[in-house]
């Protein structure tokens, strides 16, 4: 199988006026279409570093990114309008209507016009958005919101998605809840996708492979392939899988945390 | 609002509020009454000299005199209009040069210094530099009306813009927006609310400059009749314009006020 995603020996320094740090060395990863994977490491390991690379919003040290054989550059090219990135917070803008929102990145790359105003509106009406479309972001609820944000991301057709902690905003009701139905989008959409968390049972519910990071510089210490023998599988479902805690267990034990 | 059936409680509580509001009105009217009915008795009983101090009476009928020659509004228009000319172009030109400080990093920052002297000087100081270098006249008085708000425009608008949230640029740049586009889609639409404060204070500020302006060179306006009734001691006619300031004064905050309000209905 080809990889959609291919990352060749990445490396990114930071630097400062003090000191310089090296938050990612010699990472490589390969990721296959319709693909779900997680990257969890301790905090400030440099896990989202490594997204902002991939969307081409940093130059790396050294190394390479592909996506679909093309190189991705910084900063970013073409491939840009390809990668879909999605934040901790939803960041919807206050001024904008629930539509104007999701309409903000077709805009931005001059894709908007009538047939995608059609396209954005049955995705809100198939996601039980569409009667909020004249509404202000402060008037849903931040589990609507997160959802808004996501077909905002999916808006611009993007061929792989970049979830940086897209629940940890969210309180632990509504992050069960969110993360189910953001799954069975991005299942329905049938996009490959790249999360970081820190959550470790997230990582295991949501994905079909967990790549575990060590501290900085971060480097691949592991990757788990999640197989669980459930039926028709949702990240809630997959709680309930006997395997579950095994792998909870071998990626707590992995990420080697230690309360200091 | 929503056509609710309220219990009696609520409605007993909705009801106390609007009273408080209500007696808070009521009495900043009654004060305002009171200070001018006393003002006018202390000087019919001379334990006021109304030569100094003027008197109500006396400044209504300096006002029907000034509106039967004809010059009343006159003089009202002409400093309403170059106070609004002042904040309405301090406004524009100092977010224009907050815009541009912004896109160069490099030019803020060298500015930086000179934008703190300029900040610190009394404007005022300038006036007679700028009677020499625009003539006297009201372009004069609407420049240094201008300097006043000037400056403290592009201090407040380049900070605004600097407290953008940076995961909404980050955002932006995600999709692959240029620098111009940034500014666009969330830089200015976000800075909204610092510019209307702004504009707010501008408001003020510019009333401050066109009335120094009309000191140092006008032959019309409110700060003119301030000035001439002064030199002529005719106290009515100064009192009577500060008066009139007052009013004019509250009447553009408020509208300013009213169109904050209404811009920003978006806001929960």
């Amino acid at each position: 199988m080809v990889a959609t995603l291919k990352i060749e020996n990445l490396s990114i320094k930071y630097h400062t006026l003090d000191d310089e740090t090296e938050a990612v060395k010699n990472l490589n990863l390969d990721v296959n279409d319709g693909e779900f994977i997680s990257i969890v490491g301790p905090s400030g390991c440099g896990k989202t570093t490594i997204l902002s690379a991939i969307a081409g919003l940093l130059r790396p040290s050294s190394g390479k990114i592909y996506l679909d054989g093309s190189e991705i550059n910084y900063p970013c090219n073409k491939n840009c309008n390809k990668i879909g990135y999605m934040l901790q917070r939803d960041h919807l803008f206050e001024w904008r209507s629930i539509l104007k929102n999701v309409t903000l990145g077709l805009e931005i790359q001059n894709k908007f016009n009538k047939n995608s105003v059609k396209k954005i509106e049955d995705m809100l009406q198939k996601y039980g958005l569409l009667s909020f479309k004249d509404y202000y972001p402060h008037q849903l609820s931040g589990g609507m919101r997160q959802r808004v944000a996501l077909i905002r991301t999916l808006a611009t057709d993007p061929e792989i998605l970049l979830l940086d902690e897209p629940f940890s905003a969210l309180d632990y009701q509504t992050r069960l809840a969110v993360s189910d139905e953001i799954y069975k989008i991005i299942k329905d959409e049938g996009k490959t996708t790249i999360m970081v968390t820190h959550d470790i049972a997230e990582s295991i519910s949501l994905s079909d492979r967990v790549v575990v990071l060590s501290k900085r510089p971060a480097q691949i210490k592991n990757i788990y392939d999640i197989k669980l023998s459930v039926e028709n599988r949702t990240p809630l479902k997959s709680r309930e899988a006997p395997e579950f805690r095994y792998y909870f267990n071998a990626i707590w034990k992995e990420l080697d945390i230690h309360v200091e | 609002m929503l056509n609710k059936n309220y219990s009696k409680e609520h409605e007993e509580y909705l009801k106390k509020l609007k009273r408080r509001k209500m007696a808070i009105i009521t009495v900043q009217i009654l004060i305002l009454i009171l200070f001018f009915v006393q003002w006018e008795i202390m000087a019919n009983l001379k334990i006021v000299d109304p030569f100094l101090v003027s008197q109500p009476s006396r400044m209504v009928k300096f006002l029907i005199k000034l509106y039967n020659e004809g010059t009343l509004f006159r003089h009202i228009g002409v400093t309403c209009y170059e106070t609004i000319i002042g904040f309405v172009l301090g406004t524009i030109i100092g977010t224009i040069i907050a815009i541009l400080l912004w896109a160069s990093d490099f030019i803020s920052k060298v500015l930086d210094p000179y934008l703190v002297v300029l900040n610190a000087l009394p404007k005022i100081a300038l006036g007679p530099i700028i009677i020499f270098w625009v003539g006297n006249g009201q372009p004069a008085i609407i420049a240094i009306a201008l300097m006043i708000s000037l400056i403290v425009t592009i201090i407040s608008v380049s900070s605004g813009f600097k407290e953008v949230d940076k995961d909404k640029i980050k955002l932006l740049q995600t999709f692959g927006a240029s620098k111009l586009q940034i500014l666009r889609y969330v830089v200015l639409p976000s800075s909204i609310p610092t510019m209307i404060s702004a504009l707010k204070i501008n408001v003020g500020l510019s009333w401050v400059g066109v009335i120094v302006g009309e000191f140092l060179v006008a032959q019309e306006g409110l700060g003119f009749l301030i000035v001439f009734g002064g030199q002529v001691a005719q106290l009515d006619m100064v009192m009577l314009s500060i008066i009139i300031l007052s009013v004019a004064a509250y009447l553009m905050y408020e509208i300013v006020a009213i169109f904050e309000r209404k811009y920003l209905r978006w806001r929960g």
